[in-house]
Parts: structure tokens; C-alpha cells; sequence
């Protein structure tokens, strides 16, 4: 193409104090002026968001290998294991859903893959005792290849289509390795509900990894790896042209962006990440069972990527800490009522405090508590001695003056609460301004009624509702979740 | 190029092929017979623009032209290749780029990682393509750390030209380029859309705005419900009676 003569320079580049207002929405900016300099965790907030990813990965990391030395091997365990497990998965699956924008509902097919692989490679099941450094890959390989053979099956169904299909793979694997069980070699190959026992521990060049420490330590350099290699990936042309076909598909088709084989790409990227961590979570767990690979680890999966944000690898962080620990306190047999009263009060204090202007939280606060007692007055007053002479688990008799607690069987009134929690929490989220805030203190007491009746005696299936109702929260407040970056909408 | 230039490369070797030619072309939507049997051509090197009241069928030839949409029937040449089966990203690697309808652009991506996706097949273009773009759009290089979509309707403008002029194109498809632009900064982008023509790229612009397009294109095509009703050179259709009636208000 021939130039026109004498090209004029291009211009300079902009001043530092120009450079720092450009590239930011002007009324991102109006708004965080407002909020400038508003208490020290306020600061903190402003600290860590200004500190660059790898600093932000490095203080993790720090962190992290402090744990080992101030929790005993029960709960390193179920918390920090765990959370570095969850945070691998949601790692993989933010390619999936972050990155590219695809809606893969059989992620956790992908994770069973890996498990599998790893249970038939190296345990009694078939004599075969293979060390780790090699099922690993294989175990990758395999879901990557299922995940291949699936993305170009969906070739053209790439969109919602995929959604069904990958749900319908998930479902599939979980009926083919708990009931299908076909038999191999005179063996059932995934031996059914019991599913594959007694694994090897995870072995590298002869070195075994067997106490809960040193399983931490691995997954937490996995874990780091990880993300250091998602972080080049998202700022590379690759990382950039996921994130067009996210926003606009079409757009990015007619800029010749390859737009199905980065599809493809990312959901093959993110099933052999999820084999990865099957093969991991097998060695823990030292079997491989059907059960553990449904719809209910999904959710929480996708909880994790969730509520730390679309997109965002720090956010996977934060959502596995506070998707696994949540769920681990909520867990009926967890042996710390008291901490896990003070995590329970301790969050929704903290939530609260995070309102703007500094009187609302104040005013809420002190709402909640008043509330309470008129509540708890009023019911003692008018009804039996029984329905307050309730005493909350373990301790803090003060707290049976403002909670009401019944004693013995009163019908489905623990139900009713629950529903009511429910219906009161979508109620404020939908509420604007001090309608909210009024909304907020029947809400806050019958979320602690909630918890003292129900939440500390059975969690399970009541921690999912829970789950759900926050996440309906966080949706109408945050929407791009706690460290996403809110989407500019091009009008 | 100078005039004398031109009238030289036209005597010494008279195009073979058109460069881009569609050739009796009935594109669809499910049951709606959209385009009937339309011809067109694009000349190397030449400005031609494609006029047609709301409807008409204008994006949809443009769709069809880039592949997006399959014609039922007719061809589709670009160099006298025939690509009617061949994929989008084919043709755009042949040397197509189109400035889309309302833009499209990348929002929450800067004008930098716009312009470096419109250079996709490119692996991400080179610093004289990101100059070449700059030097037509000294305010791109200026916002290129802001959000594409905080950028006005204008200088978003700017951005859909230069993400597609990233690409090197031989043929530039330009879909409404002055829609919901003030009217003096539609005159600056058809001069800015003249001085990307003079560089060499042929054009085929889709327009509402029959008058300042005709003043600068060479030939013109008149669309009405999927029906070439007009074609000729930009001069001509200038002075005719129909579309001054229907387009040009006089
Ligand atoms: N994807 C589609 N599915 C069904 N019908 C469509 C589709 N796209 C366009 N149409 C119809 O085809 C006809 C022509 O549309 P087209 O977008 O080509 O019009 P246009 O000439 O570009 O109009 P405008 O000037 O308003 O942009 C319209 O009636 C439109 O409703
Ligand atoms: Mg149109």
C-alpha cells in the first residue's frame, strides 16, 4: 500500500498524570473519589487493588506456607487442602467460563476423568502401581482428549448447546462410573457405588507424598503454577482475543479471530486443569468415588468463580477461601461451635460495616440488636415459656435473651424461618436506599434466628441454600462479583 | 498515484477479474427471500458506495459478501477466486475488513487491544501497521490506554476504522461509517475515509447519507427491498431524478 509523503510523527506520549486518568471510566474515577480515604480497611482494599497480580500472587503464597504451622493436620486438611483444591478447579474453570465465556456444565466430569485415570493407573485395582510424574499427564491427556473429542463434536453447537451437551456428559459420567461399571479384564472397571479404593499415595521419581503437609505444599506450588501460567495467558494475544469473543463473538469472527478453535482451546484447557486436580484430590482422598463428582460440586465450583468475580484469578482465590471455609464450619461435625459462631457473627458484621455512609452500618447494627430484644420480649410475653427457654449451642447465655429459641418440638417452625430468611433476603436485595437499610434488620435477626435454631445443629443441604441467597445477594449489589471488574457497556 | 500513473497501469494491463464480484446472488433469512439476484462489483482500487432506504438489504449484502450469511444461489468472487463455500476468516485472510454496523467494538478492552485484535491473522500486527493507523488517528495513539468503550460515538468511530485498517485489507467493507455522528464530523470521516481510499483500498461503503458519499465514491449501486433499481458512476446518480427525490431532498 503506498504511503502518503512526509508522515507526520505519531504524537507523544501522554504526561504521567494524563496517563493515570486515561483508560479509566470517568465515572469509575467520580466514584472512587468519593470513597477516598474511608478507615483502614478501606486503605487496605485501596492497597491491594493497586498492587500488581504477581505481588498480589507472592503475598498469597507467603501466606499460605504459614498455614502448615499454626493449624494442626485435621484442619489443614479440610481448610487449607481443600481451598487450594477448590482454588485449582475454579482456576481451570475461569478459562471455561471466565475467559472465553462458555458455559461448561460438565466440568466436573473432567475432574472425575482425572480421578479415574489416576485410581485405575495407580492402585490394586489392576496391579498397576504407576508413579506419579507419569499418570498425571496421562490423566491430562485423557481429559483434554475427551474434552477435544467433545468441544469438535459441539462444533456448531458452541453457545447454549454446549451448556446441555456438557451437562448430559457430567450426568453420563457419573451413571457410567457409580452404575454402568462395565466389567474389564474380569474386573468392574470403576467398581461401581464403592467405587476405587485404597490408592497409592502420590509418588515423584520415589518420593512419596504422604502426610497432609506435605500434600499441601504440593498442591500449593500447583496452585502457583497455575496461576502464574493463567496470568501470561490472559495478558498474551490469546488471553486478549478470549476476551473478544467473550464480548462480542460476531465482532471478533469478522476480525478473523479464530473463534472456535479458542473455544475449543479454553475448554480443552480447562478439562485437562480439572484432570489435573481429579488425579490430585484421588491421592487424598486415596479413592475414587462416583458421588464425588456430581452436580453439588459443580455448584460449588462454580460458587467459587462466582463470587470472586468472572475473569478474575484473584478472585478465584478469595472465592475458595470463603466458599470451602464456610462449608467446612457448616459442616454438622466440625468440633469449633464457638469460631464458628464468631465467623458467622464476625462476616455479616463485616459485610455490614462495608455500607456507605459510616452511620448506616451503626444504625443497622444497633436496629439488629434493639429489634431482637423487642422480638424476644414480645414472645416471651405472649406465649409459653417454652418457646424461648432455648438455650444456644454451646454457651453465650446472653444470647437467649435476644434470640428467640424454642425448646422441644414447636412444628414446622424452623422451616418457617428458613423460608422466611429466604424471602427476606431476596426482599432487601431488591430494595433501594434506606428502604434497604429498614429491610436489613428483620432480615440480620432472622438470619441469626436461622442460624441459632438451624444452621448450627445440620448443615448439608441448608449451607447450599445459604449459598444460593448470598449469591442472589451479591449479584444485586456486586454484580461482577467481589473482584471482577464491572463490564462498559458500549452504547 | 498521478493521474498519468493511473491511465499507464490501466493501458498496460487491464484488470482480469474484478476484485470483488458477486454475481446473481439470493441470500435468505430462513423463508425471506432477502436479496434478489443482485450483481455487483468492486474495481481495485475503486470507492464505491451502496445506497438503500431502511431495510433494504444493505448489511445483508455486506454479510454476505464477508460470508456471515450463504446465498442460496450466485457466486461470490473476490480476484476471481470463488469463495462462495469458504469460511469468514478465509475471505478476511485474502484481504477483506469491515467497519461493522454500530461498531462493535471490544468495550471493557483498551484501543490498543481493539486495534491489536483487528490484526488478528497478523499475529497481532507490526509497529508500522499500529503507526500507519496512529498517523490518520492521532487520537487513538493519544486514548490508546482507555477503554473502547468509554470513548465517544466519534473517536469509537475512529477506533472501528482503525481495528479494521489494522488488518491490511484490500477491500474495505464499511457498514453506516456516519451513523449518529454530528454533521461535521461525518465530513471528517469521509475525508478521512478519501485519504484511506487514495492510499489504495477499495471500498464499498453502505450510506444513508446519499449525498456526501456520492460526492466522493466513483461508482454507486441503489438497493430497494433486495433489488438493484439504480447503478452508474457517482456523478451520474448524482443528477438523477429518482434518488434525488428519495435521498437527496431536492
Ligand atoms: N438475522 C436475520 N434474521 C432474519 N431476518 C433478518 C436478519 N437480519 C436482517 N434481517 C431482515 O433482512 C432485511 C434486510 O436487513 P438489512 O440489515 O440488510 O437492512 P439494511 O439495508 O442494512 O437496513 P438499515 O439501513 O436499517 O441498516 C430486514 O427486513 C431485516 O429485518
Ligand atoms: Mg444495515
Amino acid at each position: 500500500m503506498s504511503e502518503t509523503p512526509g508522515i507526520p510523527a505519531p504524537p507523544e506520549e501522554p504526561s504521567e498524570e494524563q496517563a493515570s486518568r486515561i483508560g479509566v471510566d470517568s465515572w469509575v474515577a467520580e466514584t472512587e473519589r468519593h470513597g477516598r480515604g474511608r478507615g483502614p480497611l478501606w486503605q487496605l482494599a485501596r492497597l491491594w487493588e493497586y498492587s500488581p497480580d504477581p505481588v498480589k500472587l507472592l503475598a498469597f503464597v507467603a501466606l499460605a506456607s504459614t498455614v502448615p504451622f499454626w493449624t494442626n493436620e485435621g484442619d489443614l486438611f479440610v481448610f487449607g487442602l481443600f481451598t487450594l483444591l477448590y482454588a485449582a478447579l475454579g482456576l481451570g474453570l475461569n478459562v471455561v467460563v471466565g475467559f472465553a465465556g462458555l458455559l461448561d456444565l460438565g466440568y466436573v466430569a473432567f475432574f472425575g476423568i482425572g480421578a479415574y485415570t489416576y485410581a485405575e493407573l495407580s492402585s490394586s485395582q489392576y496391579g498397576i502401581h504407576w508413579p506419579a510424574e507419569a499418570t498425571i499427564p496421562i490423566a491430562m491427556a485423557a481429559a483434554a482428549l475427551v474434552g477435544v473429542v467433545l468441544g469438535f463434536s459441539a462444533r456448531r453447537l458452541l453457545g447454549d448447546y454446549l451448556a446441555i451437551v456438557t451437562l448430559f456428559l457430567g450426568q453420563a459420567f457419573v451413571f457410567f462410573t457409580g452404575v454402568a461399571n462395565p466389567t474389564v479384564a474380569g474386573k468392574g472397571l470403576t467398581g461401581g457405588a464403592n467405587g476405587i479404593p485404597q490408592l497409592d499415595p502420590l509418588t515423584f521419581f520415589g518420593y512419596q507424598l504422604t502426610s497432609t503437609k506435605q500434600l499441601y505444599f504440593f498442591l500449593l506450588i500447583v496452585v502457583t503454577l497455575l496461576a502464574t501460567a493463567l496470568y501470561f495467558a490472559n495478558q498474551s494475544r490469546t488471553g486478549r482475543a478470549w476476551r473478544a469473543l467473550r464480548e462480542d463473538p460476531l465482532a471478533a469472527e469478522v476480525m478473523s479471530i479464530p473463534v472456535n478453535r479458542l473455544k475449543i482451546l479454553a475448554f480443552v484447557f480447562g478439562a485437562a486443569v480439572a484432570g489435573l486436580c481429579g488425579t490430585i484430590y484421588a491421592a487424598i482422598e486415596t479413592a475414587a468415588v462416583s458421588t464425588n463428582f456430581s452436580v453439588s460440586v459443580l455448584i460449588i465450583i462454580y460458587a467459587v468463580v462466582i463470587l470472586g468475580g468472572f475473569g478474575s484469578i484473584a478472585g478465584v482465590f478469595v472465592g475458595a477461601i470463603v466458599i470451602n471455609c464456610t462449608l467446612e464450619f457448616l459442616e454438622p461435625q466440625n468440633d469449633h461451635p464457638e469460631v464458628k459462631r464468631w465467623l458467622f457473627y464476625g462476616t455479616i458484621v463485616l459485610l455490614i460495616a462495608l455500607l456507605k455512609p459510616w452511620f448506616r452500618p451503626v444504625l443497622v447494627l444497633a436496629g439488629t440488636i434493639a429489634f431482637g430484644f423487642v422480638v424476644h420480649a414480645i414472645v416471651a410475653a405472649t406465649t409459653a415459656a417454652s418457646w424461648t427457654s432455648g438455650v444456644p449451642v454451646s454457651g453465650a447465655s446472653w444470647l437467649a435473651r435476644w434470640a428467640v429459641i424454642p425448646t422441644g418440638s414447636h412444628g414446622n417452625f424452623n422451616n418457617y424461618l428458613y423460608i422466611g430468611l429466604v424471602v427476606a433476603v431476596v426482599c432487601t436485595a431488591s430494595l433501594k436506599g434506606w428502604w434497604r437499610m429498614i429491610a436489613l434488620v428483620p432480615t440480620l435477626y432472622l438470619t441469626a434466628l436461622v442460624w441459632e435454631n438451624m444452621l448450627t445443629q445440620n448443615g448439608g443441604i441448608t449451607a447450599f441454600i445459604l449459598f444460593g441467597a448470598m449469591l442472589i445477594g451479591l449479584m444485586t449489589v456486586r454484580p461482577q462479583g467481589l473482584l471482577g471488574t464491572a463490564r462498559v457497556e458500549i452504547v | 498515484m498521478t493521474e498519468a500513473e493511473i491511465t499507464a497501469t490501466e493501458k498496460a494491463a487491464p484488470p482480469a477479474h474484478p476484485l470483488l464480484k458477486l454475481d446473481s446472488v439470493d441470500t435468505y433469512y430462513g423463508q425471506i427471500h432477502i436479496l434478489q439476484g443482485l450483481n455487483l462489483e468492486v474495481q481495485s482500487g475503486e470507492l464505491v458506495c451502496l445506497l438503500g432506504g431502511n431495510a433494504s438489504g444493505k448489511s445483508t449484502t455486506l454479510k454476505t459478501i464477508l460470508g456471515i450469511v450463504q446465498p442460496r444461489n450466485g457466486t461470490v468472487q473476490f480476484e476471481g477466486e470463488d469463495v462462495t463455500s469458504r469460511s469468514t476468516s478465509y475471505r478476511i485472510g485474502k484481504g477483506i475488513a469491515i467497519v461493522p454496523e454500530n461498531r462493535r467494538l471490544f468495550g471493557p478492552m483498551t484501543v490498543l487491544e481493539n486495534l491489536e485484535m483487528g490484526a488478528y491473522l497478523h499475529a497481532g500486527g507490526a509497529k508500522e501497521d499500529f503507526d500507519r493507523v496512529y498517523t490518520l488517528f492521532p487520537l487513538l495513539h493519544e486514548r490508546r490506554r482507555q477503554l473502547a468503550g468509554t470513548l465517544s460515538g466519534g473517536e469509537q468511530q475512529m477506533v472501528a476504522m482503525g481495528r479494521a485498517l489494522m488488518a491490511k485489507p484490500r477491500l474495505l467493507l464499511m457498514d453506516e461509517p456516519s451513523m449518529g455522528l454530528a454533521p461535521i464530523l461525518v465530513e471528517r470521516s469521509f475525508e478521512i475515509i478519501k485519504q484511506v481510499h487514495e492510499s489504495g483500498v477499495a471500498m464499498l461503503i453502505v450510506e444513508q447519507n446519499a449525498n456526501v458519499s456520492l460526492s466522493i465514491a466513483d461508482r454507486g449501486y441503489v438497493l430497494s427491498t433486495g433489488r438493484l433499481v439504480l447503478e452508474g458512476p457517482a456523478a451520474e446518480l448524482r443528477e438523477h431524478e429518482d434518488l434525488r427525490k428519495a435521498y437527496l431532498g431536492r
